[in-house]
């Protein structure tokens, strides 16, 4: 390990000519430059943020130069850290409420829908699912300003920018998730469990909750932890469709932030989004393993989704 | 595996006969299941397939002339085309002034993407088919960006490329004068989008390299191809998909990308989703990026069209 914890882009750059050209001939030798292009990438992808998770420690106001450690930023300073600016103390709990809103209704809708295309065979299943799919490639801001446009021209009288518009536009980017994850696991159950049941005398209702729904248990579970995670983190979707700037989340907070004059406080608030959605993962992760009894496929459900 | 699971392979028409057969005399209502889907597909026709037939309302309207607010026109027999036209022509007609940030996304779009190909399959052969010790801290750190919010990390790396940061300590230590990153620099801006984006080419090569199996591989060297030749005959082949669907799906959020050359560039580097986020926040512009988003629904139109064939047709040999 201690050798591979070294390998940092300069001294993979120094080495590179030379073992690049030493691989393709030999490619069973220790192939030292691919490891030190994967380790150096890891290094580069993970770093900044760590650094900018530190900074959020840092006395001075300054964000890129280090002056000490303190606690200034989270609740000491009486004006400026998180706890005590109000516009990020409320965004925080904006981003918090947006995203267990959108999961409360995310998540069954996409459950439903999941069962329902899977069960129902035949072409509308085979359409509604591709427009399904649709919402899921398109880019987020095309989705996010239809919204807009339809909030601000169509739907002016029924829904204002805010809470509403954020939640239903959230909701709408998120609902694949569910369904591409739920779906998944069901074609690897199929339908011999509900078929069993009801040969016992058990009801389609019956068979549906008292069946499926247990077995789909771990599916559920990757999807709300999946949704949350991904709402906290939403930045183009809840922005256009923020109202006042009370509806505006953290991620929203940041981006204005860092376009001003940010102070390490914004780093906190970052940290707070990096920690809440960590944490999400992480729990959802012991309950998985838990309820599914199997081990890796937590690495096998972002891959997958990362696959559609 | 369910008899519809061991018919799915064969074309469509005689699955979905055969999933029927396995189906009739079975208890369900024929409204049952359909049933299930309907909130999600309302919710899809409501929230997702409205909004489209807006954006054309909005594009295909008309505005109103003191406030420049839009007059959408929700009827389209009576769509007229000029504020669309008055739009598009700033792309090739008088100054050209969308000319140049369609351009330079096309070529920073171009340029990110292929960065992303060459690092991101290094990464993904080393994990899938080299890595032993650690493989699993490696997937853990592969997949964890997924978890930090994009704002976080480009945020961060404001941070470090700032005229005191720590990127210009690094170069000041070889002796280098600091430089001005944050000034409009293509490249911060393109190496933002490579940090960006660079974990959704990752995984899907992962996958498709993970699922060669080693067999095909000794079979080709022994048949006599060199390491080499069985990397260019058998493994890129048949990782060609994989690039493909990388390729696609980190290129397809960098067209409507705006805020990473927010953070990182200037004015001299606007891309195309900036247009539209400044269409949408001025006011007297609103009408505007209704015609924008429309010309980028049909720029991406086809990347995303193949990709869901395409994942279409893996999931049915999948399954």
């Amino acid at each position: 390990m201690s050798d591979v914890t070294i390998a940092r882009p300069e001294s993979a750059a120094g080495a590179a000519p030379r073992s690049a050209t030493g691989w393709i001939r030999n490619p069973w030798g220790k192939p030292r430059f691919l490891r030190a292009v994967t380790w150096g990438y890891l290094a580069w992808s993970i770093l900044p943020v760590l650094i900018a998770v530190a900074f959020s420690f840092n006395s001075g106001r300054s964000r890129s130069t280090w002056q000490g450690f303190s606690m200034r930023w989270w609740y000491q300073d009486p004006f400026d850290s998180l706890w005590h600016d109000a516009a990020l103390r409320s965004a925080m709990f904006q981003t918090f409420r947006l995203s267990l809103l959108t999961v409360l209704l995310a998540v069954p809708l996409g459950t439903m829908f999941a069962i329902g295309v899977d069960r129902w065979r035949g072409r509308p299943a085979a359409t509604a699912n591709g427009f399904m799919l649709f919402s899921f490639v398109l880019p987020e801001i095309i989705l996010g300003v239809s919204l807009f446009l339809l909030f601000t021209n169509l739907f002016d009288e029924l829904v204002r920018l805010g809470t509403t518009a954020q939640v239903l536009g959230l909701v709408t980017f998120q609902l694949s998730y569910p369904v591409i994850i739920v779906r998944a696991r069901l074609l690897s159950i199929g339908p011999e469990y509900e078929e069993a049941a009801m040969d016992l005398g058990a009801t389609p209702n019956q068979a549906l909750r008292r069946v499926l729904l247990p077995l789909l248990g771990p599916a559920i579970l990757a999807s709300v932890a999946l949704v949350f995670a991904d709402s906290v983190d939403n930045f183009v979707t809840v922005r256009y469709l923020s109202g006042q700037a009370p509806t505006e989340p953290l991620s929203v907070k940041i981006y204005t932030a860092a376009r001003a004059s940010p102070t390490p406080a914004v780093n906190a608030a970052a940290t707070v989004m990096l920690v809440a959605t960590l944490t999400v993962i992480a729990v959802a992760f012991v309950l998985y393993r838990r309820i599914s009894g199997s081990r890796g496929e937590e690495i096998a459900t972002p891959a997958a989704l990362a696959e559609l | 595996m369910a008899s519809t699971e061991g018919a799915a392979p064969v074309s469509g028409r005689r699955r979905r006969r055969a999933a029927a057969a396995s189906r009739s005399g079975v208890w369900y209502p024929r409204w049952y299941w359909p049933s299930f889907t309907a909130p999600g597909l309302l919710w899809l026709l409501l929230f997702f397939a409205l909004p489209f037939y807006v954006v054309l309302s909005v594009a295909f309207g008309t505005i109103e002339p003191l406030f420049r607010t839009p007059v959408p026109v929700y009827q389209f027999w009576w769509w007229d085309f000029e504020t669309f036209a008055q739009t598009a022509e700033k792309f090739y007609a008088g100054d050209r002034i969308y000319l140049d940030p369609l351009i330079r996304t096309l070529l920073y779009v171009g340029a990110a993407s292929l960065i992303c190909l060459v690092i991101g399959y290094a990464v993904a052969y080393y994990t899938a088919r080299l890595a032993t010790r650690g493989r699993a801290l490696i997937l853990i750190l592969l997949v964890a960006p997924f978890w930090i919010s994009y704002l976080m990390r480009i945020y961060a790396w404001q941070s470090l490329l700032q005229p005191d940061g720590y990127i210009n300590d690094a170069i000041g230590v070889i002796g280098l004068a600091p430089v001005e990153w944050l000034a409009g620099k293509p490249i911060t801006v393109i190496l933002g989008l490579v940090y960006g984006y660079i974990p959704f080419m990752i995984l899907p090569l992962f996958g498709f390299l993970d699922r060669i199996p080693s067999s095909l591989l000794e079979a080709g060297r022994d048949l006599g191809a060199s390491p080499s030749q069985t990397f260019r005959r058998v493994t890129l082949p048949m990782s060609k998909p994989g690039i493909l669907a990388g390729l696609i799906i980190v290129s397809l959020p960098m067209f409507g990308d705006y805020y990473t050359n927010d953070l990182l560039g200037s004015e001299s580097t606007s891309m195309y989703g900036n247009l539209i986020d400044n269409a949408v926040n001025s006011s007297g512009q609103t009408p505007e990026a209704g015609s924008l988003v429309l010309i980028l629904i049909v720029l991406v139109m086809v990347p995303m069209l193949y990709y869901l064939r395409a994942t279409k047709r893996a999931t049915e040999e999948g399954s």
